[in-house]
């Protein structure tokens, strides 16, 4: 009999292709960080297992713990796959953290004591600066083109429509519940809180501390992944344009 | 001193370290992960001609480390800064003994700033008054990551670095040194905010804290803090070696330093032995913001680089300074961006 295999590992990353590095805002699949995905097809249902891996040993654990357990829902829910390993190679809490996810242990079931809750608020807090990294962006990319604009009295209309940057902001305004509307202003917070006016250029000036922290961090963690791991940079993808990792180039004299 | 252009520089790295991580000093596999992290930094960062092989990356000793720090008479002076790890490593990480006598024995070149750890308790207290009369402390190197039996992090606002905090007062240690990292209880919340500092900041207003490699990966959450108080500072280990690979992302870091906290509270540090000081200060000298980001960060100026460089540290641990060399603070404001005009956004600033 023949028939058609789904092709599982396909599937599978493009299932991980949804979990998030929340640091850094990225997909794992675009910065090296999924190791390797092999699916037992002699098992029935075929089972799958998937080695993660991070620039250091020393990453911090509670990010690594949200990657990886990320990673195995997003496994699981592939139609098709049976049993599920997700494992986190050469970090210093890769015992305590497979153990866990093998166990199905959950987050504080995994770190004890080290656990209070829950990680939601770490989540919120980097979905909080995901966002204004994306509107920092849009709007220095139309600041380049037209210095003279009122940044206070941005609405969404104002930014290029279809632009990657422009697209990029809608999308984190949408994961944060914000209006997207072209009537919507730019410049809020991730509750919507608009800044005063006289606040506006201050605001935006952390808005750009907040986006270089984390483009230079996503800089760094990609070059050491790559020292860690020769070869590893054959798996990556090229940060999305929407966000290079330096600025855009401004032709000289753009300036009034 | 440095000498370029016709400009001198008081130069003075203010983070080295006399480490041991050779296998037999390793007390688990943790040991060997720490180092090896360390030394895919150097490799990751370092010029092909500034990289060593890992045998030697290990452990350097005295004479080797005074060869590598004061070489060609750049580094005027440079400050140890040890991390203990002694759940890592059998005699810890930093080495106390042969780091102090070394500073002893060239104290004109040598600083030896100490550690203390808030979860040895009273024990701890008692040490640090002895390690102070002894070694004659102005400093401090707090490694808040640091793992302590079931601890694996501790923060500036438990009420026992409060403790730590006031008899450091008591006692003259004046500089703490704060290197955040990443683990930390509870893990429920991010490890790198730099939020503790803050409050210690805000409460010990006579004493100076440098939050070391200015904060990263959350350089944000520390200038936004450093810029309300006037008494944290910005360390640049780690920082500076993005000079050579990244530096256009080196130079939005510089930028935003220079326009949130000003251009008298940035100290250079090589962090030795992850990197050599001689080849940063030569970069760094030459550095400019490049021409296609001048429209956001103002060119960086001949005394900021003599400030950042050496002046502002020797200011912080009272270093002789030949007078022709030295120069007066700039005229900026006790709070709130203190180089506004140095990074402008486009129109938006005049607005």
């Amino acid at each position: 009999m023949t028939a058609v295999l789904p092709d599982l590992a396909a599937g599978i990353r493009a299932a991980l292709g949804a979990v998030v590095d929340p640091e850094l805002d990225e997909p794992i699949t675009d910065l090296g960080f999924v190791r390797s995905v092999a699916v037992d097809h002699s098992a029935d249902p075929p089972t799958a297992e998937v080695h993660l891996r991070l620039p250091t040993s020393f990453c911090a654990p509670n990010f690594a713990w949200l990657m990886a357990s990320d990673a195995r829902d997003a496994v699981a829910a592939v139609p098709g796959v049976g049993a599920v390993v997700v494992e986190l190679d050469d970090h210093h809490d890769s015992d305590l953290i497979n153990r866990g996810l093998a166990a199905g242990l959950g987050y504080r079931g995994t770190f004890g004591h080290e656990a209070e809750e829950s990680l939601d608020e770490l989540r919120a807090t980097f979905a909080r600066k995901a966002h204004t990294a994306a509107m920092e962006r849009a709007v220095t990319a139309l600041l380049r083109t037209d210095p003279g604009a009122d940044v206070a009295a941005l609405v969404l209309g104002d930014l290029p429509a279809g632009e990657r940057a422009t697209e990029a902001l809608l999308h984190r305004r949408a994961a944060l519940g914000l209006p997207v509307d072209d009537g919507a202003p730019v410049l809020v917070d991730a509750d919507g809180t608009r800044p005063t006016p006289e606040a506006a250029a201050l605001f935006l000036r952390r808005a750009r501390s907040v986006r270089i922290s984390i483009d230079g961090n996503a800089h760094f963690c990609r070059g050491l992944l790559t020292t860690r791991y020769p070869g590893s940079e054959a798996d990556q993808a090229p940060r999305p344009e929407d966000r290079p990792l330096l600025p855009l180039t401004v032709s000289k004299g753009s300036r009034p | 001193m440095y000498r370029k252009d016709g400009e001198d520089y008081f130069i003075v790295d203010a983070h080295i370290a006399l480490w041991d991580a050779r296998p037999e000093n390793q007390r688990n596999v943790h040991g060997k992960q720490f180092i090896d992290c360390f030394y895919d930094y150097h490799r990751n960062l370092s010029p092909e001609t500034e990289q060593w092989g890992y045998e030697e990356y290990l452990y350097q000793g005295g004479e080797r480390l005074m060869r590598d720090v004061f070489v060609d008479g750049i580094v005027d002076h440079a400050i140890f800064q040890p991390a203990r790890l002694a759940e890592f490593y059998h005699r810890g990480f930093g080495q106390t003994e042969e780091a102090f006598a070394l500073a002893r024995a060239h104290s004109d070149k040598l600083t030896y700033n100490h550690y203390w750890d808030p979860r040895d308790g009273e024990n701890g207290l008692t040490a640090l008054r002895e390690a102070a009369e002894r070694m004659r402390l102005k400093g401090v190197k707090l490694y808040t990551a640091d793992w302590h039996g079931e601890s694996r992090g501790w923060k500036l606002t438990d009420p026992m670095a409060y403790r730590y905090l006031e008899l450091s007062q008591e006692l003259g240690i004046r500089n703490i040194h704060i290197h955040k990292g990443p683990t930390i209880r509870p893990l429920d919340r991010d490890a790198f905010d730099v939020a503790d500092v803050d409050h210690a900041a805000t409460d010990f207003p006579d004493l100076t804290f440098v939050v070391e490699h200015c904060g990263l990966p959350r350089l944000e959450d520390f200038c936004w803090i450093a810029t309300q108080e006037p008494n944290v500072h910005a360390g640049l280990a780690v920082a500076m070696p993005f000079i050579h690979t990244r530096p256009r992302y080196f130079a939005q870091i510089i930028g935003e330093l220079t326009y949130w906290l000003g251009e008298d509270r940035i100290l250079f540090s090589s962090d030795y032995a992850l990197w050599t000081p001689k080849w940063l200060v030569e970069k760094f000298v030459d550095f400019q913001i490049p021409e296609d980001m001048s429209p956001e960060y103002a060119p960086l100026t001949t005394e900021l680089k003599k400030k950042v460089l050496g002046l502002n540290a020797a200011k912080l641990y009272d270093l002789p300074v030949p007078p022709e060399l030295r120069l007066p603070d700039a005229d900026e404001t006790a709070t709130g961006p203190r180089q506004p005009g140095a990074a402008d956004l486009a129109g938006a600033g005049a607005r």
